[in-house]
C-alpha cells in the first residue's frame, strides 16, 4: 500500500492504495465518487472517463502511481450544480434511456467541446464514437454534442 | 367513460405513514448530499403526504408523489407511468415528484420489467387511481365550499368553483379528502381531452443521471459492506479441487469461500479481487456436455433431419401442397449465442442476519430474486426485503435471480453485507443466454406464384419453442406445418429482449423476401396479399390483428417512397410481437458499386402513444440494438467457455455505424401497448433484404460481417 495526494475536482484527495490500482476503483471505492462508471475494465466502452488535465481518460486502465499531481475532473466535478452546456445539452435533448453510459458520454464531449468548439457532424461522430451506449442512444448523444456546441 | 374501481383491491390500499413506498426512504444508504436546488427534500414532502392508493400521495402543500413499480432499466415507465396517473387526477406536472416503490405485493401487481408488458398490464389501473384522487379531491372541495361537485373543475392541480369564485390547490383538500370513502365507479377522461399524456414529457431521474448520482446497483455502498466477485464454472463442468493461497495474499482481499461451483473471493474494494480472481488455481472436472461452438453446428444438422420434431401448428394438407407446387423454395437461416451485455454488470447487494434478508440492486423481476433467497434459505418470502435501483440496462438477463442468490449465499458465508459485482468478463462468460437457434422454412408456390404451403422447422439450444407459431404468415397461408425441436444444452440461456422473435423474425421476413422473388412479386405486394388472404379468409387460429397490421405495411410503403427512387435499393420487413406491430423499409444507396446503408423507415402501431420522446427512444433503440447484434455481434464456444470475453471482441454497434432512422407512429385508437421490444425484431431483415437487393447477396447468418457473401461487399454507414 501506498498513500497518494491527488487533486480531484479542484479538491485535495488523499488515499492509501496499491500503486497499481486503477484511477477508477479510487474514485468508485474509496472517495464515493460513483458517477465514474464501471463497464468493461479493459479502455473498449467509456462509460468511465473522466478529464486528466482536460483529455478525456478511460479511468478503468489509468494507474493511480500515473496520475501524480493532474488536475482530474469528474462527473460530480464537471459543473457545481449541473449545468455545465454539455450536461444542459442533455437534459435539453433527453438523452438517456437507462442512463449509465450517459455521464461517460458527457464527459467524452465536454472534452472534446473544449478542444474543438465548432465541431463538423463528422468530427462528432468520431469523437464520440469512442463511448458504447448499449440502450442505442446514439441519435440522442449526437444531437446533444451539436446542441451544446451551438449554445457555448 | 365510466369504469369500475374494484379490478385490484391491491391498487386501492393506501401507504400508511412514510415507512412504505420507495427507495428514497433509504437514500441515506447513499452518502450522497441531497439535491440543493429542491426546496423542499422528498423525504420531507413524504413526512407530509397523506396516501390515497397504491400509486399516489399527496402532501398540503400540494406536491403530487406518485410511486412507479416498476423496475426502470431505460425503458422510461418511471416517467411513463406517473404520466397516466397524473393526467386522470390533473396534475400539475411541475409539482409531481415520483419515486421508485420497493417491491411490495401487498400494494402491487406485476412488479417486473420484461415482456413490454407494464403499460397493457397497468393502463387501467393507473388512469384508475388518479381519477379516484381526483374525485375525492373535488367532493372535499364540495364539501368544504358547500358546493354541488358536478359545479367544480380541476385543472393543473388547482380545484376552481366557477359560481362561488373559489379557488384552491389538491393540498388544501387533502386532509378532508383522504377521510372520505373512494367511489365504486370513477369517469377517465376521453383521450381527446388529454394535456399530459401524447406530450414529450423528459425522463424524471434526467438530473440525476447527468449529474452522476448514486443511482445504481453498482453504486450502492453500506457503512462495513465487504466487497465480492465470483469464479463460476465452465458451462458442463463443476468444481474439482480450488488452490486460492495466491489470492488470499492479495492485499485487500480478506477470504475466499466456496459454494456450489462458484468460488468467491471477499475483500475490502473491487480491485483486489479483479487481481485475485485471476490468482485462483482451480481444476474443474466434467458434469455432463463439455460443448463448442462446432457440437452446436453439428447439432442443428442432425437435429433438423431427425424425426424428433413437437408439432406446434397444421393446417390444411402441407405433403400434398408440396407435391402438386409449381416451385419450392428452400432455406435455412441460423443464429448464434448472445449475452445480453448490459452496461452495468450484474451486481446486487445482500445482508444475511439470522431469519431475515435485505437486498439492494437492479433486479427487473424483484418478486422473484425474494422467492428464490426465500427458498434458498428455508425463511418465509416477508423476512426477504427488495429495494429496486435503477438498472443500467437489462435486455432480459435481470429476470434471473441467479445473480442475486449469489450475493445471499456470500454474505450467509461470510455473516456480513455483501456485494457481489461481475466483471465483464463474468459478464459474457457467465451464461443465461440468448439461445442459438437454426432454422429450416419451405414454401410451395402454385403457378400463379401464391403461396400454397408453408414449413418452418426450428432447433434451439435451450430455446423452448422456436417458433411464433400463430404468426403471420400463419392464417394466410392454405397449408402450414410449424415444427420445433429442443435441444438440452449445458449453455444456460435465457428470455433475450424480444425472445425468440429477435431471430426469428429477421429468419422469416428474409425467407419471405427469397418467397416473394421466387413468385415473381414485389415484397410488399407480396405480404399484402398474404394479409388480405388472412383478413378474408383466415386460416386457422391467428396471433395477430390484420388489420393493424396491414396499417404498418401501407404506410411504411408511403412514408419510405418504396420502389420511388432507383438509385435506392431498398429492404423490407415487418413484425408483430409483445402487441405491437412495426415495418421497417432499410434503404441502401450504390454509387460507384460502393453500397451505403443511410436510412431505416420505421411504421410503428402500439396503440396510444403514452410520451412521444419515449417511444423514439425505444423504436430507434431497438432498431439499433437490432442491427448492432444482426451485423457484428457473436458468442462462440470451446470446450464449455466463450471465446469472447470482453467488447474488444464482442463487438457492439458504436455511434458512427448508426444509419438515419425515421420514426412514424399510427395513430390506431387502441389502448397503449408496450414498446421495450417491437422495434427491434424486424430490423435484420429489413437490412438483410436491402443488402440482397443492392447486391444480390442473401445473409442467412448472423452476424453478417462474418459471413462469407458478406466479405467483399464493404458496406458503409452513414447518416444523411
Amino acid at each position: 500500500m501506498a498513500k497518494f495526494t491527488l487533486k480531484i475536482n479542484g479538491a485535495s484527495q488523499s488515499v492509501d492504495v496499491e500503486d497499481d490500482t486503477p484511477l477508477l476503483w479510487v474514485l468508485r471505492d474509496h472517495l464515493n465518487l460513483v458517477g465514474t462508471k464501471f463497464s468493461c475494465g479493459i479502455a473498449q466502452c467509456g462509460a468511465c472517463t473522466v478529464h486528466v488535465n482536460g483529455t478525456a481518460t478511460f479511468s478503468c486502465v489509468t494507474p493511480i502511481s500515473s496520475v501524480g499531481n493532474a488536475e482530474v475532473t469528474t462527473i460530480e466535478g464537471l459543473s457545481k450544480e449541473g449545468d455545465h452546456p454539455v450536461q444542459k445539452a442533455w437534459e435539453e435533448v433527453d438523452v438517456a434511456q437507462c442512463g449509465y453510459c450517459q455521464s461517460g458520454q458527457i464527459m467524452t464531449a465536454a472534452a472534446f467541446l473544449e478542444q474543438n468548439p465548432s465541431p463538423t457532424l463528422e468530427e462528432i461522430d468520431n469523437a464520440m464514437n469512442r463511448n458504447i451506449c448499449r440502450c442505442g442512444t446514439y441519435h440522442k448523444i449526437r444531437e446533444a454534442v451539436a446542441v451544446a456546441a451551438k449554445s457555448k | 367513460m365510466k369504469t369500475q374501481i374494484g379490478a385490484s383491491r391491491r391498487d386501492f390500499l393506501k401507504i400508511a405513514g412514510t415507512t412504505a413506498g420507495g427507495l428514497v426512504i433509504g437514500f441515506n444508504w447513499f452518502s450522497c448530499d441531497s439535491p440543493k436546488m429542491e426546496v423542499l427534500s422528498i423525504e420531507q414532502v413524504l413526512a407530509q403526504a397523506k396516501s390515497f392508493n397504491s400509486f399516489l400521495s399527496i402532501s398540503p402543500a400540494g406536491d403530487v408523489v406518485i410511486y412507479s413499480p416498476n423496475p426502470e432499466l431505460g425503458q422510461n415507465i418511471k416517467t411513463s407511468f406517473p404520466m397516466v396517473v397524473a393526467e386522470e387526477l390533473e396534475a400539475d406536472w411541475e409539482k409531481v415528484r415520483v419515486v421508485q416503490a420497493n417491491l411490495d405485493p401487498e400494494r402491487y401487481e406485476r412488479q417486473l420489467t420484461g415482456g413490454s408488458g407494464a403499460m397493457p398490464h397497468s393502463w387501467e389501473r393507473l388512469r384508475k387511481a388518479g381519477a379516484t384522487a381526483k374525485f375525492l379531491l373535488v367532493a372535499a372541495a364540495a364539501q368544504t365550499w358547500k358546493v354541488p361537485a358536478t359545479e367544480i373543475t380541476v385543472s393543473k392541480g388547482m380545484i376552481s368553483h366557477e359560481g362561488s369564485g373559489k379557488k384552491g390547490h389538491f393540498g388544501e383538500f387533502v386532509a378532508v379528502a383522504t377521510t372520505l370513502t373512494a367511489p365504486e365507479e370513477v369517469t377517465l377522461k376521453d383521450k381527446k381531452d388529454f394535456t399530459i399524456i401524447g406530450t414529450p414529457v423528459k425522463n424524471v431521474d434526467a438530473k440525476d443521471i447527468y449529474t452522476g448520482k448514486p443511482m445504481y446497483g453498482l453504486d450502492f455502498q453500506r457503512e462495513g459492506m465487504q466487497y465480492a466477485m465470483i469464479q463460476r464454472a465452465p458451462f458442463g463442468m463443476k468444481l474439482g479441487s480450488v488452490d486460492d493461497s495466491a489470492a488470499r495474499a492479495v492485499a485487500g482481499v480478506t477470504n475466499v469461500v466456496t459454494f456450489g461451483s462458484s468460488v468467491a473471493v471477499v475483500g475490502t474494494s473491487t480491485w483486489p479481487l479483479l487481481k485475485a480472481k485471476k490468482l485462483l488455481k482451480i481444476n474443474y472436472e466434467a458434469d455432463g456436455v463439455v460443448e463448442s461452438t462446432t457440437d452446436h453446428d453439428r447439432l442443428f444438422t442432425e437435429l433438423l433431419a431427425s424425426g424428433k420434431a413437437e408439432e406446434k401448428r397444421k393446417d390444411g394438407n402441407v405433403a400434398a401442397a408440396f407435391k402438386t407446387a409449381a416451385k419450392i423454395v428452400t432455406a435455412e437461416y441460423q443464429c448464434p449465442f448472445l449475452a445480453h451485455s448490459p452496461m452495468e454488470p450484474e451486481n446486487f447487494f445482500a445482508h444475511v442476519q439470522g431469519d431475515k434478508v435485505e437486498l439492494v440492486g437492479p433486479t427487473q423481476t424483484p418478486d422473484r430474486a425474494r422467492q428464490e433467497t426465500a427458498a434458498l434459505l428455508g425463511i418465509p418470502p416477508e423476512n426477504v426485503s427488495v429495494a429496486i435501483t435503477r438498472l443500467g440496462g437489462g435486455f432480459g438477463r435481470r429476470l434471473r435471480a441467479d445473480y442475486v442468490v449469489e450475493a445471499v449465499e456470500v454474505s450467509r458465508a461470510i455473516n456480513a453485507p455483501v456485494k457481489v459485482t461481475w466483471s465483464r468478463e463474468d459478464e459474457l462468460t457467465g451464461g443465461a443466454y440468448r439461445p442459438a437457434v437454426r432454422y429450416r422454412f419451405e414454401a410451395a408456390l402454385d403457378a400463379s406464384g401464391t403461396l400454397v404451403g408453408y414449413k418452418l422447422r426450428g432447433v434451439g439450444m435451450n430455446a423452448g419453442n422456436t417458433t411464433r407459431e400463430a404468426n403471420f404468415p400463419s392464417g394466410a397461408v392454405d397449408n402450414v406445418l410449424i415444427e420445433t425441436i429442443e435441444h438440452a444444452s449445458s449453455i444456460t440461456t435465457n428470455a433475450w429482449r424480444a425472445p425468440i422473435t429477435n431471430f426469428l423474425a429477421y429468419a422469416e421476413q428474409s425467407f419471405l423476401d427469397e418467397v416473394a422473388l421466387a413468385a415473381g412479386k414485389d415484397p410488399v405486394d407480396f405480404r399484402l396479399e398474404l394479409l388480405n388472404r388472412a383478413k378474408t379468409n383466415p386460416v386457422g387460429e391467428l396471433g395477430y390483428d390484420v388489420d393493424r397490421m396491414i396499417g404498418v405495411v401501407k404506410m411504411a410503403k408511403e412514408k419510405s417512397n418504396w420502389g420511388k427512387n432507383p438509385s435506392v435499393k431498398q429492404g423490407f420487413s415487418v413484425y408483430f410481437s409483445h402487441k405491437s406491430y412495426v415495418a421497417q423499409v432499410a434503404d441502401i444507396e450504390v454509387a460507384g458499386g460502393v453500397p451505403t446503408l443511410k436510412k431505416i423507415t420505421a411504421v410503428t402501431d402500439c396503440g396510444l402513444v403514452v410520451n412521444p420522446t419515449g417511444a423514439n427512444h425505444q423504436v430507434r433503440g431497438g432498431i439499433v440494438d437490432g442491427m448492432g447484434h444482426a451485423m457484428y455481434t457473436n458468442l462462440t464456444f470451446e470446450a464449455g467457455v466463450p471465446k469472447q470475453r470482453n467488447f474488444d471482441t464482442y463487438r457492439l454497434i458504436r455511434l458512427k455505424e448508426v444509419p438515419e432512422i425515421e420514426t412514424h407512429f399510427v395513430d390506431s385508437g387502441f389502448d397503449p401497448t408496450g414498446l421495450g421490444e417491437p422495434a427491434l425484431p424486424p430490423t435484420g431483415g429489413a437490412i438483410a433484404n436491402a443488402i440482397f437487393a443492392a447486391t444480390g447477396r442473401r445473409l442467412r447468418s448472423q452476424p453478417f460481417i462474418e459471413q462469407k457473401e458478406f466479405s467483399d461487399i464493404q458496406l458503409q454507414i452513414k447518416r444523411a
